[in-house]
């Protein structure tokens, strides 16, 4: 089991360089530069080409590459747009993801999971029909459009601000009021960021559970006359979730890389609006850093999806 | 059983703590402080003026720094940092600035002649990332003769010059010696301001305070936080909850805010304009008649009127017509198709074959009309020319791109039929780099206007500081390119902030009393005596209301 641990994590180090190497190429084949993105007839070109020399976007793309890594390696990696280190630029921006990350994670399990084990328990009843039909609309509505609704009814009926992390003018407020208002702030888009989510969640959680109980073990335990609640809750429920664990691997990209759009029409400060905003900007050093990140966390979430499957199913052995 | 309840148990506790956290919520009176909350799209990059470039930067910019002189609300220069200036004519003219003597930097350290001539050497120097630079490309030397006068000795007579001094002044004691480029200073600015830098959090907010020691006295308002939504639609959300005081407003959100009684939406002409430009190159474009055709074809009232709900005049020329430098007496070419059908006619076109598209020597009228994607107001001007020109016999292709596809596959290697874009102009009228020949090849006079009167004035006119003369020069170079119509010039859009009415202006009158008067916006917009507004509240000094 360590021994395959290792390998696969010696096997990831070429796979990230190759995914990078490739980043890069299809970053720097879009047209467009970091500089000279302004139409302003104050600028003369000599001076864009200056800047471009400062900035060593006059050299071949591989030395680019190179200088990139090496200063990636070093910390000494700046943004184009604001002269910030991008390491700190990324973690500054990291608690604000993770948080409404981490909530939109605990709103689709909390409520993911027993849709679908209660409408697998009752199937084809009403709750069963509604849930599936609730499913297919979360699916299928998107996501932007639902956050606009969203923001469109709270600020008519209850007129309190909704954007961004915190609300203004509170500094000096009590405790409560200052968690209060976080609260307020986080519940809308990471309900909004939850929906699909729980729509897929109970999805599978539902056609698994439907499969285990018609399996033989399940007869047997009813056989040996434990009751009804007892089997489908203890026995099935145990087993219907394995599939559930390598979801939970595959999130965890997610968790860091943040949501383009629900972080975009929350005016919510994370690391998807910063990334979506560097790509606009052609903002390579953010760029690249970011996709190198969220690439190396795919890897990892898949690695821990394949470790966490082993460890809760005795029959998978490396 | 134990499973089965915890399943249940769990959303249930969500949905009470969600229930609990509205009640909570909007049973709370939130209190009325005395800042400004300020609305912006984008971030700000460099709190340093001598680095910035985009608009947020200079909005924080403006209110931390100070530069040698400043416009005041009619658009006259007059003195910031410097209390007096003169002018001396000549081969190699010569500036010279008397600076205050009371102006301390935010962190006590007494400003001097040192920081400008500091601020000089930092925009010229090869190795900072400023787009500034050009601005200075004329001075021959910055000399401090005393720690209170500044000598500036330009190389050749160039009247934009007092501009270009209105940039803001760095502090030289923090950042000598430094790499101005990655400078921890770029992100928690020290200034002459009004106001102190507090804090920045990336997207999300800068904080500034009043600063009590201000040369020009302590500004009424305590904070000012610049809020970073990235959406107007959003910023309109949060203006009518009162997230947000001040913001700028589109022209379709114009009448539904202005419906809203806790806030003011102000309207003036800004300066810029949008426009139609034809590429002079391209041989359906180099007939002047062609080109005065397309203007006369395309409904310039009915796209104020429509894409821009009413908010904005019809543009004549390269000058917005609320300045002294633009020529009022020209009146827009008017919307004629009949008259734009007899023009092509002269030029050769017509149409021969009855296809419904105009030909000339077998060649169909047709065009690509590009512009830049995720601007809604060019696409819709696009949409409006594509079908008044198919009206008179041409046909009009539409085309979006990315701006830096637009940009560098389009604009730069000068590879396009007609493009719409605006531009945003400072208030010097100087326009040289867009309309002077030598501007072409790779400046900004992409559409290859050529014209040597045009081009005589132009260089006359950066070379002229009295203004009655340089007014003649303008007029002229007015009256010159709307007879050649290079672009079809559209429209100067106004300017709509938006602003809650709970902000007062606080003047002193000439009996020396207090009043508290509402905030007006003028030629140079609505902030320009923002160290004048506050909050009134029930409590503190009486103060009388007009």
């Amino acid at each position: 089991m360590i021994g395959y641990f290792f390998k696969r994590v010696l096997k990831s180090i070429p796979l990230l360089f190759g995914i990078t190497i490739i980043s890069f190429a299809i970053i720097h084949l879009a047209p467009g530069s970091p500089i000279g993105l302004t139409l302003n007839p104050n600028v003369s070109p000599r001076v864009v080409e200056q800047m471009a020399r400062n900035y060593d976007l006059d050299k071949p793309i591989p030395v680019q590459y190179i200088l990139w890594l090496k200063r990636l390696c070093t910390g000494r990696l700046y943004s184009f747009k604001d002269g910030k280190p991008v390491m700190g630029k990324i973690i500054e921006r990291l608690p604000a993801t993770l948080l409404l990350n981490a909530m939109a994670m605990l709103i689709i399990f909390t409520v993911g999971i027993p849709l679908g084990v209660f409408s697998a328990k009752k199937r084809y009843s009403w709750f069963d029909n509604l849930t599936t039909f609730g499913a297919y609309l979360g699916i299928s509505i998107p996501s932007f459009w639902l956050a606009y609704l969203l923001i469109l009814a709270t600020v008519k009926w209850f007129g309190y601000p909704v954007l961004g992390i915190r609300s203004f003018g509170l500094e000096g407020g009590t405790i409560t009021t200052l968690i209060m208002d976080r609260l307020w702030h986080l519940i809308l888009p990471s309900i909004v960021l939850a929906v699909e989510g729980i729509a897929v969640v109970s999805r599978y959680t539902r056609s698994s559970m439907l499969e285990v109980i018609s399996q033989d073990y399940i007869r047997t335990a009813k056989a040996k006359g434990l009751s009804e609640e007892e089997v489908y809750f203890k026995h099935a429920l145990m087993n219907a979730l394995l599939p559930i664990v390598t979801i939970l691997g595959f999130l965890i990209p997610g968790l860091i890389s943040g949501s383009v759009i629900i972080e975009t029409v929350f005016a919510w400060p994370g690391i998807g609006r910063l990334a979506y905003q560097a790509v606009l900007a052609r903002d390579y050093s953010v760029v690249m850093t970011i996709l190198t990140l969220s690439s190396a966390l795919t890897l990892i979430g898949n690695l821990v999806a394949d470790v966490l499957y082993a460890l809760v199913d005795p029959r998978i052995r490396y | 059983m134990n499973i089965k309840n915890t399943l249940i148990a769990f959303p249930a506790c969500l949905l009470i703590l969600l229930i609990v956290n509205l009640v909570y919520v909007s049973t709370t009176k939130r209190p009325q402080l005395n800042q400004l909350v300020i609305g912006s799209i984008g971030d700000a990059s460099f709190l340093n003026p001598v680095l910035a470039q985009d608009t947020a930067s200079s909005d924080i910019n403006s209110f931390v720094f100070n530069g040698l002189l400043k416009y005041n609300k009619d658009l006259i220069l007059t003195g910031d940092l410097a209390r007096a200036w003169a002018v001396e004519n000549g081969p190699k003219p010569r500036i010279t600035f008397w600076l205050r003597r009371d102006v301390r930097w935010h962190d006590g350290y007494p400003f001097t002649s040192r920081d400008v001539c500091f601020t000089y050497e930092t925009i010229i120097d090869e190795k900072t990332n400023t787009v500034r630079k050009s601005d200075f490309e004329l001075v021959e030397r910055v000399e401090a003769p005393d720690p209170y006068t500044v000598r500036v000795t330009y190389k050749e007579p160039f009247s934009p010059a007092l501009e270009t001094w209105t940039i803001g002044i760095i502090p030289e004691h923090l950042l000598k010696g430094k790499d101005i480029n990655t400078a921890h200073f770029n992100h928690s600015p020290v200034g002459t301001g009004p106001f102190r830098f507090v804090s920045w959090v990336s997207d999300e907010k800068i904080v500034l305070e009043a600063n009590d020691d201000y040369f020009e006295g302590r500004p009424g308002l305590d904070r000012i936080i610049y809020r970073i939504i990235p959406e107007t639609s959003l910023n309109e959300m949060e203006l009518l909850t009162g997230g947000v005081d001040y913001t700028g407003v589109f022209p379709h959100q114009y009448t539904r805010i202005q419906r809203n009684r806790n806030l003011k939406v102000y309207k003036q002409p800004s300066l810029g304009y949008t426009y139609i430009g034809y590429n002079l190159k391209n041989p359906l474009f180099s007939d002047k008649r062609v080109r005065k055709a397309l203007t006369c074809a395309i409904n310039r009232d009915a796209i104020v009127r429509y894409v821009l709900y009413g908010l904005g005049h019809v543009a004549t020329g390269p000058f917005p017509n609320h300045l002294w430098y633009a020529d009022k007496s020209i009146s827009p070419l008017p919307y004629d198709p009949a008259r734009a059908k007899v023009l092509l006619k002269e030029a050769g076109w017509s149409d021969t074959d009855g296809d419904g598209i105009l030909d000339k020597d077998g060649r169909p009228f047709r065009f690509e009309l590009i512009t830049n994607s995720g601007n809604d107001t060019r696409r819709d001007i696009g949409v409006l020319v594509q079908r008044y020109l198919r009206q008179v016999g041409i046909d009009v292709t539409l085309q979006l791109y990315e701006w830096s596809v637009f940009l560098k596959n389009f604009i730069n290697p000068r590879h396009f039929d007609a493009c719409i874009l605006g531009w945003s102009l400072s208030v010097d009228p100087d326009a040289y780099s867009i309309w002077h020949s030598s501007q072409i090849k790779d400046g900004f006079n992409f559409v290859g206007y050529k014209n040597s009167e045009v081009d005589r004035l132009l260089v006359l006119g950066r070379k002229t500081f009295a203004i009655e003369k340089r007014k003649e020069i303008y007029h002229e170079i007015h009256r010159l390119i709307h007879e050649d119509q290079p672009y079809t010039f559209l429209f100067v859009p106004d300017s709509t902030p938006a602003l809650s009415i709970r902000f007062k202006r606080m003047i002193t009158d000439s009996s020396g009393k207090q009043l508290l008067v509402p905030i007006e916006m003028t030629k140079a917009g609505l902030m320009v005596d923002i160290i004048h507004w506050l909050v009134p509240k029930a409590k503190g000094p009486v103060i009388s209301q007009i």
